[in-house]
């Protein structure tokens, strides 16, 4: 439990700092680019590696380069349909987010299952 | 040219600030119990999980709508091309995330792991201003 409460408090405080610091960039598609910050990845690999050790953070980490693929091609479909389109910005991008599970899922069952 | 605007700070509402800390220490902590009850396989793919970027896209198209409209004009149509523009810059961001990710993948196993880690943040922020650069040095030779 105490774990999971650090984890909490950590992840809020690192995903808020990256969000502050897009927030305070400009040009907008630099800015955007703290979006897909390893943001989750900071707060979490430390505790990770002190509690379950550096090869049980390593296999996160192959696994995490999955995750990463199928967040570029969420993001891609989103800045394509919102630039084509007329949909509100939160409806989109939260009727695209299965395209994450689905590619990340997917590559992980190709890549990763059985190894 | 890159700018910093401190003044885009104000623009964000306290409930704003909230909600990404909650979101990003549910998703954090979420990260957590799947890697505990599914193991590290399927946990790690949530370290790349867009945790707030349907939120800071959001918010972006609602903060463009209230600038032009306190200037009365309708910003829907600009709101939607700037949460285009973040959301085409956090595809270019992932590049850096898949290269953070394999340096951890490849380098941590028997090394100072601070050290390593380090090492893929700074390599994470140098890819993704170098991407950034190339894209927009390609679009100019284009137009």
């Amino acid at each position: 439990m105490t774990d999971l409460v650090i984890r909490f408090l950590v992840g809020g405080f690192v995903v808020s700092l990256f969000a502050a610091l897009g927030d305070i960039l400009r040009p907008k598609s630099f800015a955007g680019l703290f979006g897909a910050a390893p943001s989750i990845a900071l707060a979490t690999l430390g505790l990770t590696i002190h509690r379950d050790g550096a090869h049980y953070a390593a296999i996160e980490a192959r696994s995490m380069i999955l995750g990463a693929i199928a967040f570029f091609l969420y993001a891609t479909t989103t800045s394509w349909v919102l630039r084509h389109y007329r949909p509100r910005t939160l409806l989109t991008t939260l009727a695209l987010a299965p395209i994450w599970f689905g590619a990340s899922f997917a590559l992980w069952f190709v890549f990763v299952r059985g190894q | 040219m890159v700018e910093f605007r401190l003044a885009s700070l104000k623009e964000t509402k306290p409930h704003e600030y909230a909600i990404r800390f909650l979101f990003g220490g549910l998703c954090t902590a979420l990260a957590g119990l799947i890697a505990k009850h599914f193991g590290p396989g399927i946990g790690g793919l949530f370290l790349a999980f867009p945790a707030i970027f349907p939120a800071a896209a959001s918010l972006i198209e609602s903060h463009e709508k209230e600038r032009k409209a306190r200037i009365g004009f309708d910003g829907t149509t600009r709101g939607r091309m700037a949460a285009s523009l973040d959301s085409a810059g956090a595809a270019l961001g992932c590049i850096g995330l898949c290269a953070f990710a394999l340096t951890v993948y490849k380098w941590l196993p028997g090394r100072n792991a601070y050290l390593i880690i380090s090492v893929a943040t700074i390599e994470w922020l140098l890819l993704v201003v170098g991407s950034w650069e190339l894209r927009k040095l390609l679009y100019r030779r284009l137009q």
